[in-house]
């Protein structure tokens, strides 16, 4: 199973910050690290808020097709 | 012999049957299988015996199949079922409609066989093992919709991370053919992810499936022993958390799962991260990248600082005095060149001076020579001077003024008298 994608950018942007941390950049490389790291951290931050929280039963209705309901607690 | 009866072979034999079939309707038997085979039509025949005795036994195939073990030759087992007569052969059996091993339970023992097999086929082997996001957005979960499993993984869910989606494939977890729901429902949760993928719905696909129930006995749980089950958490393309019962309950199912869980709200404990850790792994790498580019940022200003600290920084003045000092050297040697220069001009003027001299008209009069001149001018022919205009006559020490009193031109006579 491959990671999510939440999982990857979280994983770069920790990398990112050990990579900068080890300061052997250029200040100029380290203004894109830093960057790119920042819009790491704000894409994760959106992707967690973004996850729906469906409960749902799901039922095979044949070969192709799936239906989705929601989940009642009984 | 008079009053004897006489019996046909089929009715002694049928009354054999009837006082044996009275006298031995439900009994239990205990010995040692031997000769077990089943036929293609799946009974199954085998003696039981002791050290002196054996008894022939016949297994259908209806009873047979609520068998969970294996029945194997040597085996010493107690058996449930009526004494009989096979009329054909005339043979007294055992039509036995349990087997339990001795020693221990059926399923006890119907556990170990299946738990041995599956690990000789490496069914178990940790390389199996799929690794489980650490992040899920999607779960799937296989259990009853109305057992405690579903509520106690939901009540986790909410707590932990709330924001995760969840699918629901509803089993019978415990009963005749719950073996092979469980088992179809963790092949359609696959299926599932594959319908996503084909129909594009942006769903996020599913990254793991918890498959378990609460607890109960060993006879409840035991659908989570099933082959069938086995096969379809090890055939998932989905990682698959396997969380039965009670803590102290190891089922096949756990063995076979990529991670066993010890309850269905620890699998859940164990699969969804805490939305605070996260958001905390975030802030702290945020946080991260601030004081790394802050240090980084320092790092430079020490280099520059550094740099600021060499001689032509420190004190700039140095080297202007320097550079000064060259200045004025070279300005003293094109002033030093200069002044050579003006006395060489200076030489060669006076020799200039020299030679205009001997040309001027004033170094010709010094000679005795004399200019006359009218109105200023010099006079340069004769026929421009007329009786009585006023001359002047320029000579070395003075002029003499004088008035014309007479013209002649030698050769052409007076012009005038």
């Amino acid at each position: 199973m491959k990671d999510t994608n939440f999982e990857k950018d979280l994983q770069k942007l920790e990398k990112i910050v050990a990579e900068l941390e080890d300061g052997e950049f250029s200040l100029d490389s380290s203004m894109k690290k830093y960057e790119e790291g920042i819009k790491l951290a704000r894409a994760c931050r959106e992707q967690l808020e973004k996850a729906q929280k469906k409960i749902e039963i799901l039922i095979k209705k044949d070969e192709n097709l799936f239906e989705k309901r929601p989940f009642e607690e009984t | 012999m008079k009053d004897a009866m006489i019996y046909t072979v089929t009715q002694l034999t049928r009354d054999l049957r009837d006082l044996l079939e009275e006298a031995f309707a439900k009994i239990w038997v205990e010995g040692e299988i031997s000769n077990y085979t089943v036929s293609s039509a799946g009974h199954a025949y085998f003696s039981l015996k002791d050290k002196e005795s054996l008894l022939n036994c016949v297994l259908f195939k209806g009873s047979g199949s609520k068998i969970k073990f294996t029945v194997k030759d040597g085996m010493q087992v107690v058996c449930a079922g009526r004494i009989s007569v096979y009329d054909k052969r005339g043979q007294y059996q055992l039509y036995a409609s349990e087997i339990e091993p001795k020693g221990k339970g059926a399923l006890q023992l119907a556990f170990e066989q299946l738990k041995d097999k599956l690990s000789k086929e490496g069914i178990f082997d940790e390389k199996h093992k799929k690794a489980i996001p650490r992040v899920p957005l999607h779960v799937g979960i296989v259990t009853s919709p109305t057992g405690a499993a579903i509520k106690d993984i939901l009540k986790v869910a909410k707590r932990r991370f709330e924001n995760v989606d969840i699918s629901i494939r509803p089993v019978r977890v415990q009963g005749e053919g719950s073996a092979s729901e469980i088992a179809e429902a963790i092949k359609e949760l696959n299926d599932y992810n594959g319908y996503i993928e084909r129909t594009s719905s942006g769903e996020h696909p599913i990254d793991v499936i918890i498959v378990g129930r609460g607890g109960g006995s060993l006879e409840d749980l035991w659908s989570f022993n099933e082959e069938e089950v086995a096969r379809a958490i090890y055939n998932s393309n989905i990682p698959v958390v396997s969380a039965v019962g009670h803590e102290i309950d190891y089922t096949i199912s756990d063995f076979t799962a990529d991670m066993r869980a010890p309850t269905p709200s620890a699998a859940a404990e164990l699969i969804l991260p805490r939305k605070e850790d996260l958001i905390a792994r975030i802030t702290q790498s945020r946080r991260g990248l601030y004081s790394a580019m802050k240090a980084t940022v320092e790092n430079l200003r020490t280099t520059v600082e550094g740099l600021g600290e060499s001689y032509v920084l420190r004190n700039p003045v140095n080297v202007l005095l320097r550079m000064k000092q060259e200045i004025d050297e070279k300005v003293r040697g094109i002033n030093t060149f200069i002044s050579h220069f003006l006395d060489i001009k200076r030489k060669d003027l006076n020799g200039l001076a020299g030679k205009l001299h001997m040309l001027s008209p004033l170094a010709v009069l010094e000679r005795g020579y004399s200019i006359t001149l009218s109105g200023g001018s010099a006079i340069k022919d004769i026929r421009s001077v007329r009786k009585g205009d006023s001359i002047e006559t320029r000579m070395h020490g003075g002029y003499i003024s004088s008035t014309v009193i007479g013209v002649s031109t030698p050769g052409r006579g007076k012009e005038e008298a």
